[in-house]
């Protein structure tokens, strides 16, 4: 770097960079969290999607598995469970773990209640029709 | 050798944690490791997602513990001045460290559910997001530790000498601090708890964290090569302007598919692929400041370590963050084994290198000495090459596992089902895992090398030696 860029030039420029950022970052913040609504199912979630999210999050289900691709690796993605299983399946499937077959990664028994069930599945149906620009690319995940 | 101000002594007890910490990280790396091929290992004792809470947690828990420790011994040597209170300094250690201790009990002793029953997660649904596990007390007790630091760290830097360094260093832990503040903001909408959930992970890692980063290694720089101050901030202030230009709307590439507007595709892939420009730069950096040395440090593995953050904060965040940060790509690799080796070699390479940078250069001074006798060092040079090489390795692993997984599970026309491209990876994660195990035998040597005495020779105290030009 040659003698004519200082460092206080450096410095002017990091400030300027930086805040045009934040305010341009803001500024997209603020016109996608207008759009958000649009793209989700039901402009405010249920009372059943808002408990279901929060018994996903109160037995750290994203400990194992991804939602909208985020999350851990270990276990299938969530987020289109819905329509690659259907309800009936995924109730099942949650109350008969763990399936302790040798040597096969296994999930907890969490001893859901009915309505815990009916919850997280309304929680898991309602992620499925956000519109993610047609991600995953198959129902596979 | 004396520590220029006594005051710097407070940073030992950080890196000691710090390093106990990573020793627990890898442990339950190892155990997540073999998870992954022996399915039931240690089930239902230590579950899947509980082990890796533990992992990552002690992840971010050692490396601020680095952080931390790394302002306490840089600060008052920049400032020229001692620092504000070493006694808080002293009991903030005491109430992270067992703040951190308490809540990795707690994840493994009950069950996530009841913890957050007991810990008061209903007054606040804070728990149960990716990194952000931890339970309310916890939560609050970060904010407490994070300004009380702050404080500390902040007043004496306003009665001092003002370095751009320590400036830099200063946003770097102020952002990082006031980002931290959105891990509690959690609406029930998934979409926004998403859209702000990376204002935390993101922002910090591919944001403020990296000004800590340069601010550190540009300290060490500073003293093991002894170019002129004005050089070294200059090149500072460039690097991080790029990466806050870069970073901020880069963080547009988690906006893809997750119920944000399709335009996130433009701004994301445009802003994120410039990211690894600011990388770029700090490997340069690394290698012209050495090249330009104007004295020889007696301290070989600190300037090793320096370099190999460098090197490896490129490879892991800018060649494999750019590897699936554009929005074509990032469709079929989001959420793969791809992002797992990236998450790997970025965190290792920028910031547990940088952190151990930081810890060679200042453990010695700590210690009473300018470097490590000439053994201790060489043993810290191995640990450096079996850590960084089998990271490599991991990396490597965990990638061509995730070009299979991505080809088969989401790529060819009739796609295979989540479990059964899993079994089909098992050689990938055996080797993985072998891998992970030469990471711990690294650590293992690098450990020991704290504790390995000089044969004869001494090291030459507090002089300057000329460079070998
Ligand atoms: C012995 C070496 C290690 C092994 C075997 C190992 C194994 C693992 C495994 C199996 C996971 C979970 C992946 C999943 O969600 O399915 C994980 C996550 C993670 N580990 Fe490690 N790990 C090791 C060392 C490290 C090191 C040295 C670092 C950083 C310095 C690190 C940082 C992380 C991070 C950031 C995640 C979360 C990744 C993500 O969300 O994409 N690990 N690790
Ligand atoms: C030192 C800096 C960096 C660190 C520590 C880091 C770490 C991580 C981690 C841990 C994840 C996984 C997050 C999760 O669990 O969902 C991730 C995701 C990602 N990172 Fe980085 N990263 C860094 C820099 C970069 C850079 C510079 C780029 C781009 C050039 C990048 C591109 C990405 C992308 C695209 C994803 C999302 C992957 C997906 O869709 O699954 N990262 N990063
Ligand atoms: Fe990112």
């Amino acid at each position: 770097m040659s003698a004519f860029f200082t460092k206080s030039m450096a410095r002017n420029v990091f400030y300027g960079g930086t805040l045009f950022s934040v305010l341009l970052f803001l500024a997209l913040t603020f016109h996608t969290n207008q759009r958000i609504s649009r793209r989700i199912p039901t402009e405010t979630p249920s009372p059943e999607v808002a408990r279901g999210k929060h018994l996903w999050e109160t037995r750290n289900c994203v400990g194992c598995h991804t939602i909208l691709g985020e999350g851990a690796y270990f276990a299938p993605e969530l987020g289109n469970v819905y329509k690659r299983r259907g309800p009936a399946f995924i109730k099942v499937w949650i109350q008969a773990q763990p399936t302790k077959v040798p040597g096969r990664r296994q999930m907890p028994q969490f001893h859901f209640t009915d309505q815990q069930l009916d919850d997280l599945v309304a929680f898991l149906k309602w992620t499925s029709e956000i519109d993610t620009e047609n991600w995953p690319p198959n129902i596979e995940g | 050798m004396q520590l220029h101000y006594q005051s710097q002594a407070v940073a030992k007890p950080y890196f000691i944690a710090a390093i106990a910490l990573f020793v627990g990280q890898i442990l339950f790396g190892l155990i997540l490791g073999l998870q992954y091929v022996i399915g039931d290992f240690l089930f239902p004792a230590i579950p899947f997602n509980v082990a890796r809470m533990v992992h990552t947690n002690l992840l971010i828990v050692w490396l601020l513990f680095g952080f931390m420790g790394a302002a306490y011994y840089l600060v008052p040597e920049e400032t020229e001045t001692e620092l504000h209170s070493p006694l808080l300094a002293h009991v903030l250690f005491w109430i992270f460290l067992i703040a951190g201790a308490l809540t990795v009990v707690g994840y493994l002793a009950v069950p996530y559910a009841t913890l957050a029953e007991m810990t008061g997660n209903d007054i606040l649904q804070t728990m149960g997001r990716e990194f952000l596990e931890q339970p309310l007390p916890t939560k609050l007790g970060i904010v407490v530790v994070a300004l009380a630091f702050l404080y500390n760290i902040g007043m004496t830097i306003l009665k001092g000498r003002k370095t751009a360094i320590s400036m830099i260093l200063l946003m770097g832990l102020v952002g990082l601090a006031v980002l931290f503040l959105f891990a509690f903001y959690n609406p029930s909408n998934l979409v926004k708890d998403k859209y702000f959930w990376w204002w935390v992970v993101h922002l910090w890692v591919e944001g403020v964290w990296e000004l800590i980063l340069g601010a550190i290694l540009g300290f060490v720089l500073l003293k093991i090569t002894g170019v002129d101050r004005e050089v070294i901030e200059k090149w500072l202030y460039v690097i991080i302007t790029l990466t806050l230009v870069s970073g901020i709307i880069g963080t547009g590439h988690h906006y893809y598919w997750i119920g944000t507007p399709g335009y996130w595709q433009w701004w994301g892939s445009i802003f994120s692929a410039l990211e690894p420009i600011p990388f770029f730069a700090m490997t340069v950096f690394c290698f012209n400041m050495v090249n330009r040395r104007r004295r020889q440090h007696p301290n070989k593995a600190a300037t090793l370590w320096a370099l190999g953050t460098g090197v490896m904060a490129f490879l892991g965040a800018g060649v494999w963050g750019f590897l699936h940060t554009l929005a074509p790509i990032n469709y079929y690799t989001h959420g793969s084994q791809i992002t797992a080796a990236h998450g790997h070699m970025a965190f290792y390479g920028a910031y547990a290198m940088v952190v151990m940078t930081i810890i060679s250069y200042a453990m010695p001074i700590l210690r009473g000495r300018e470097a490590n006798p000439e053994r201790a060092q060489v043993l810290e040079m191995w640990s450096f090459w079996l850590m960084t090489v089998s990271m490599v390795f991991i990396t490597l692993f965990l990638t061509a596992a995730g070009i299979l997984q991505v080809w088969l599970q989401r790529v060819i026309p009739n796609p295979q089902a989540f479990m059964q491209v899993q079994d089909q990876l098992a050689l990938f994660y055996w080797m993985r895992w072998l891998s992970g195990i030469v990471f711990f035998i690294g650590l293992v040597v690098y450990i020991y090398s704290f504790f390995t005495k000089d044969k004869l020779q001494t090291v030459e105290v507090g002089t300057v030696q000329p460079a070998a030009t």
